[in-house]
């Protein structure tokens, strides 16, 4: 951080956008599913025609609710959806319906952490809405001078969840994000994909002399899709108003659009005054009344949120909080694990496992846990031969290599590979008993007090059995037979 | 409450319609004769009365969230005054 830097703090806020993943619309019967052919999913409805009537869809409604809740917002019980009016093509009624002075959920918090450092993070609403459509500019197949539009995305189920400026750094925002997006899947209400645009975020940014209590001119960020281009697009701009304060110049108010290939930020319009989008309440629509006892129950349905997880993983299985924090980073990763130890029941083994080989093979695969394909139950198989010392640890990587491809079971494996660990004593002796009758000058060195040969004499005696030999029972036969 | 030529011009801008000269101070006239008729419910006592936002007295209509089949393309597109494709086609509107 530059000295300039250090004088100034940034003020941020987050808007984010995440797509409902209900099967339909918001407000018709139209698929809502994501990569259709263009204008596929259309009807009277979504394509703005005169006359037509919008239907809730109860599904979103439940779905917002659910993310307020987890984020610590009143649920209002009086709901009013309004017309926010303006012109683009791929808004075809020239309004979007949207909430506005009465959003679903409004004053929320959730807590993030960055260097250790635990931030309050409030929310000032979250509030329904539908989505527009998609615009095509640059592909090779749009002639020049015009766009095209797919309104298959018009009239998707969103929450647009909207922060206090409580946010100081492009940690915290990153923090924040990923937040959301564990929260949203957690609760199974978006698919938290930003590539794919289904979680999007815009920020607005402003930055001030650390001490000072006023906000400075804020410009908005959009086109950050990817939780390290929102973390690159603020360090920027925080950098650009920096500068421009340095150098006696102002900030002006203006949208600017991130791009992620040049590391910079284009300014698209300087707004000469806020817009006027004249919302009022859509008269097409009845009154949405939240009743206490829905909002109840959907609490009771709720599951078990990250960070109330991660702190049971520490207290149930003793596991450190780095680790109960990773295992619980996904709601399928932390049921994969509970699942796998309760078959097992050796919390810390299972643990070793999940965070070592099975998360290199999501990372080498690029896969979500739930396309893993080692069940619980082949997996909790593997362990227990390991804790039962049939195989060695190198053996069942081994086996745990053929488990991905095969549907075989590890003991049907390890048999057919011949990986089973020789645990009988009396074998392992005999075996001890020839490795050091092989090596006398090195037995001797030994009982002069070289002992850092004993790694030798493990490895010898490892090689001689294949690597069956249990080198725990090796070990200690070794340090018997070697002891004056 | 009155309105202005200024704020006939905004409105107008807003909605994307270009008025004439003629037009914005006939428009002034009209809105404000309308604007004063309304004016009449003022003097109803309001008192206590909550904002009315649907005049229905019904609340909570939904759907179920279940998929009713879609327009074919080709029906959804019939309106479109150009087109590319399966695409609407329009002016070039990306902001730059």
């Amino acid at each position: 951080m530059t000295i300039s830097e250090d004088k100034y703090e940034a003020v941020i806020g987050l808007e984010v956008h995440a797509q409902l993943s209900t099967i339909t619309k918001i407000f018709c019967g139209c698929s809502a599913r994501f990569g259709a052919e263009p204008n596929s999913q259309t009807c009277p409805v979504c394509l703005g025609m005169p006359g037509v009537l919008p239907v809730l869809n109860e599904k979103a409604v439940e779905f917002a609710i659910k993310m307020g809740l987890a984020t610590n917002c009143t649920i209002s019980e009086h709901n009013v959806f309004a017309r926010k009016n303006y012109f683009y093509p791929d808004l075809p009624k020239g309004y979007q319906i949207s909430q506005f002075e009465h959003p679903i959920c409004k004053n929320g918090r959730v807590e993030v952490e960055t260097d250790g450092e635990k931030h309050t993070i409030r929310i000032n609403r979250i509030h329904l809405e539908e989505d527009a459509g998609k615009s095509v500019h640059d592909e090779d197949f749009v002639d020049a001078g015009s766009s095209l539009v797919d309104l298959n995305r018009c009239g998707t189920p969103l929450i647009e969840i909207v922060t206090e400026p409580d946010l100081r750094t492009p940690q915290q925002a990153h923090a924040y994000l990923s937040l959301i997006r564990q929260l949203v899947r957690y609760l199974r209400i978006c698919d938290g994909n930003m590539e794919q645009g289904s979680l999007r975020c815009d920020a607005n940014v402003s930055v001030r002399r650390k001490g000072e209590t006023e906000l400075g001119t804020k410009t908005e960020l959009k086109n950050m899709n990817s939780l390290r281009n929102v973390e690159n697009a603020l360090t920027y701009e925080i950098q650009r108003q920096v500068s421009l304060l340095e150098s006696g110049r102002t900030v002006e108010q203006a949208t600017l659009l991130w791009d992620p290939s040049s590391g910079t930020a284009q300014i698209m319009r300087v707004k000469e005054e806020a817009h006027d989008y004249r919302y009022f309440p859509d008269p097409d629509l009845v009154r949405l009344e939240i009743a206490e006892d829905y909002v109840r129950q959907l609490k009771k349905m709720l599951p078990e949120l990250p960070a109330v997880r991660r702190q049971r993983f520490m207290d149930q299985y003793g596991l450190p909080e780095y680790d109960a924090e990773i295992l619980t980073s996904s709601r399928e990763l932390a049921d994969y694990y509970e699942q796998t130890v309760k078959i097992i029941n050796d919390a810390k083994l299972v643990s070793n496992w999940v965070l070592g080989d099975v998360l290199r093979v999501l990372n080498d695969k690029k896969i979500e846990i739930k396309e893993f394909p080692i069940s619980e139950i082949r997996f909790a198989e593997l362990l227990k031969l390991i804790r039962e010392g049939k195989i060695s640890s190198s053996a069942a990587k081994k086996v745990f290599d053929v488990l991905l491809t095969s549907d075989k079971s590890a003991d049907v494996i390890v048999k057919e590979m011949g990986l089973i660990q020789v645990s009988d004593d009396s074998a392992i002796e005999s075996m001890v008993k020839e490795v050091l009758a092989e090596y006398p000058d090195e037995v001797n060195a030994y009982k002069n007090g070289k002992t850092g040969l004993i790694g030798f004499f493990v490895g010898q005696v490892m090689r001689k059995s294949a690597g069956k030999a249990n080198p725990k029972i090796v070990n200690s036969i070794l340090l018997r037979l070697l002891s004056p | 409450m009155s309105i202005s030529t200024d704020q006939v011009e905004k409105i107008a801008a807003l909605a994307n319609l270009n008025l004439s000269e003629d037009e914005k101070s006939k428009f002034t006239v009209q809105l404000n004769t309308i604007l004063e008729y309304v004016e009449k419910l003022n003097e109803l006592d309001t008192e206590g009365v909550s904002p009315l936002s649907h005049p229905l007295d019904l609340k909570n209509v939904f759907r179920k969230d279940e998929v009713q089949p879609s327009l074919p393309v080709e029906k959804a597109l019939e309106n479109a005054p150009a087109r590319s494709k399966n695409y609407f086609k329009v002016p070039r509107v990306i902001r730059k």
